[in-house]
């Protein structure tokens, strides 16, 4: 019987449950949300894209029309739920009418349905690249300026076939939707060149052990394509590496991505002279690529150079921007003349020009590279080709490219 | 408010009035949580309010089973997800596997049932062990659920789960609307709340707690000790898979990452950080993790945001190791000492006096 705790108590919930919206918003600045992986297996992923939109960011001075950017961060942890539960809280708490993100593949799925939910609300895509987040059933509001898993593997398998001479290749890759859709968008070449894939390993995100999926690698492979990310690149590549083999690499768009790469150890000689393809080449000397690489080592923390990661999220945010300069920073109608200026922007990129096609998944240009060593002794993904304006259906008419099925673990198939 | 309710006088005598029954502490309470879609924007109706109402009671089923039953379970939300993947099995979903479109009041039920008989399951192979054991066999099904769940496509659909589950319309009123949804929320966790309260006075509650302190007697004067102990698994399964199903229309989708051990060990804090000693804790320590989660990131930015919430979390239990409920206990005035201990020292002191008669 005492009032002190009763107080205690009710002070407590009062303030807790019913402290109004915490941001006050100012009148002249526009808040756009950052969702990417701050936490869990691809926080260092997550922190690289965070340099890329603040890369875009600066390049606007951190004004557009005339008002302040605000930056608001949400983290997840590389899961559906939480990137769901985080964009909810920027775009019903922090009030967000622009979002940018999520960064992985499965969240890029679970986020587009959200997107659904909210159609006031404006979301572009941070870097997840999963095939059906933008190709079956799409939410209007929902834009990717950077493309998905399988454009990115444009030219890999014929140049895996025909100028490496791989004929037999095993793959091995995270067990969930985007490496899913490297695999298919680089088996589609490679099988239709002539190539078999005898053996497909999936392996969870966050696997240590990869000692059964390197067992069960046919010893008669000519290469192995590897579709890992981050941690799980380095711990398959220096495990293999370990067993003994011997088999050649064939990478996928994030298993040579400067995250790996910038990885200390023995790893330095396995990678070099591995393919990969991908929306970025280190090497590349046109000058927007340049003026863009400098532009992202400005930041704190940056790699030696703009990881996809960096990139994708700023294409991403500088469409946004763009748009916003057009519509004069103006979203009071719900964001609909923003959305109809994003559907029809087109513009140059660090890595040539980006349009949308009706699905709003852009079309742009792909970059075949090779891992080699450049003169201060980092790795680099060295350009070989350009694939010019590749498409989400990879060239193939939009109702035979749905025909193929959506991506898994045994679509497609080529034994 | 917990001395008031816990107080054996105040529900032995008759003569006193309901509000002394019930407690001006709970009515006070109660009043606040009818009120607080008044006050509360939708962000913090459901994001907030009712996410806190559903890891609360994730968190009492474990309340319950270590609070009364000295076995601490890391296995709680293995069953609420169990519940969940029911739901999304047979109820709808938009993910093309399975989604047999059977109507709430079929898949409640069933989901229900299913978590509590899998909690038994758990409870039956756990309680043959004790303390760190318990925690460890716990957190190994935990722990296999979740990789059976990622890596399983035929039942589970692995790694991307079950998505576009919708909580159901009833009565003309969408359930997972800001307010029906927190309404909702509010009353399974009010009737959790009632029950498990009623529950440890009740003879079961009492031989249960009994057997928590000294399990080797209550053997010897004839008690089937594993029996009770699997029902008390029981009925915290039916608690974890009730909530399992609000969390999965809260959440419009389940994966592995529900159940993953992460989740499961915020379970665990929930639990601590409220305390352990009163069903209340559970749903205190809940709104404080979810508050804390929540905002973190906006108090310290996106690099350290976990740092913060850890130290927040070492700090409680630092400061007070029985989490927010000891905390009161301490700060409260001597006077005021008519609460659960006595309440525990006179059941205790009326066990011995029944049994010494």
């Amino acid at each position: 019987m005492n009032i002190n705790r009763r107080t205690l108590l009710a002070l407590a919930l009062a303030t807790g449950l019913t402290a109004p919206t915490l941001s006050v918003a100012q009148a002249d600045s526009i808040k756009i949300g950052v969702l990417a992986t701050f936490e869990g297996a691809f926080a260092v992923l997550g922190e690289d894209s965070e340099r890329g939109a603040l890369t875009a960011i600066d390049e606007f001075g951190g004004k557009v029309a005339g008002k302040d950017i605000e930056l608001i961060k949400g983290s997840s942890d590389a899961s559906p739920d939480s990137a769901v539960r985080a964009a909810r809280k920027l775009v019903e708490q922090d009030g967000v009418k622009v979002l940018i993100g999520p960064l992985s593949g499965d969240e890029g799925i679970a986020v587009k349905d959200y997107a659904k939910t909210q159609p006031d609300v404006t979301f572009l895509n941070g870097s997840s690249a999963a095939q059906d987040t933008t190709l079956r059933n799409p939410a209007e509001n929902f834009f990717r300026f950077s493309t998905d898993g399988a454009q990115w593997m444009a030219g890999l398998g014929n140049y895996a076939f025909n100028e490496k001479g791989y004929h037999k290749v095993a793959t091995v890759a995270e067990d969930y939707s985007f490496p899913y859709t490297q695999v298919f968008g680089f088996m589609a070449e490679f099988c239709k060149a002539g190539g078999t894939v005898p053996s497909k390993s999936w392996v969870p995100i966050g696997n240590k052990d990869y000692s059964s999926v390197i067992a069960a690698i046919p010893d008669d492979v000519d290469a192995i394509y590897v579709a890992l990310g981050g941690a799980d690149a380095v711990n398959f590549l220096s495990q293999y590496n370990d067993a003994g083999g011997q088999a050649p690499l064939i990478g996928g768009s994030i298993t040579v991505d400067q995250t790996v790469l910038t990885a200390k150890g023995r790893l330095h000689d396995v990678l070099v002279g591995t393919p990969a393809a991908g929306p970025t080449a280190d090497t590349n000397d046109s000058q927007a690529w340049k003026d863009f690489s400098a532009a992202y080592k400005k930041q704190d923390g940056a790699f030696p150079s703009p990881s996809l990661f960096a990139h994708a999220y700023y294409i991403n945010m500088k469409a946004a921007l763009l748009a916003l300069q057009e519509v004069n920073g103006d979203l009071s109608d719900g964001g609909k003349k923003f959305r109809e200026v994003l559907s029809k922007l087109e513009f140059e990129t660090p890595t040539g020009k980006v349009s949308l096609d009706e699905n709003r998944n852009a079309i742009a240009d792909m970059f075949l590279t090779e891992v080699s060593e450049a003169d201060d002794g980092t790795l680099v993904n060295k350009l070989i080709k350009v694939t010019p304006q590749v498409n989400q259906t990879l060239g193939i008419p939009k109702d035979e490219f749905l025909a193929l099925g959506a991506v898994s673990r045994e679509n497609p198939s080529c034994p | 408010m917990t001395d008031l309710t816990l107080t054996p006088a105040a529900s032995r005598t008759a003569s006193q009035g309901w509000i002394e029954k019930v407690g001006i502490g709970h009515i006070l309470l109660a009043f606040f949580l009818l009120i607080y879609p008044v006050m509360a924007s939708d962000f913090f109706l459901t994001q907030i309010g009712g996410y806190s109402l559903v890891l609360g009671m994730i968190a009492l089923s474990l309340m319950l089973l270590a609070g009364y039953g000295g076995m601490v379970s890391l296995a709680q939300i293995t069953v609420a997800g169990a519940a969940g993947y029911v739901v999304a099995i047979f109820g709808e979903n938009n993910s093309g596997v399975y989604g047999f479109g059977w109507p709430w009041w079929i898949y409640g039920p069933l989901a229900i049932m299913i978590a509590s008989l899998m909690s038994a399951l758990i409870g039956w192979i756990a309680v043959r062990t004790e303390g760190i054991y318990t925690i460890m066999i716990t957190l190994a099904v935990a722990t296999a659920c979740f990789y059976f769940a990622q890596q399983n496509y035929a039942l589970f659909n692995g790694f991307p789960g079950y998505n576009g589950l919708r909580a159901p319309d009833v009565f003309g009123l969408y359930w997972r609307d800001p307010v029906p949804f927190y309404y909702l929320c509010l009353a399974n966790a009010v009737v959790a709340y009632i029950a498990v309260l009623y529950g440890a006075r009740s003879t079961f509650g009492l031989t249960l707690q009994a057997i928590r302190d000294n399990p080797r007697r209550m053997r010897a004067i004839g008690f089937n000790v594993t029996a009770h102990k699997v029902f008390a698994w029981w009925l915290a399964g039916l608690i974890a898979g009730a909530a399992g199903i609000l969390l999965v229309w809260f959440n419009g989708r389940i994966s592995p990452g529900t159940i993953a051990v992460g989740p499961s060990i915020n379970i665990l804090v929930i639990a601590i950080i409220g305390g352990l000693r009163h069903p209340i804790g559970p749903f205190i320590g809940a709104v404080i993790v979810t508050l804390m989660q929540t905002f973190a990131i906006d108090i310290i930015g996106a690099e350290r945001f976990n740092t913060l919430i850890g130290l927040v979390f070492l700090l409680i239990v630092f400061v007070s190791p029985d989490g927010i409920l000891g905390l009161w206990e301490r700060l409260k005035p001597q006077a005021g000492r008519d609460d659960w201990r006595s309440f525990k020292k006179a059941a205790n002191k009326a066990e011995k006096k029944g049994r010494n008669a």
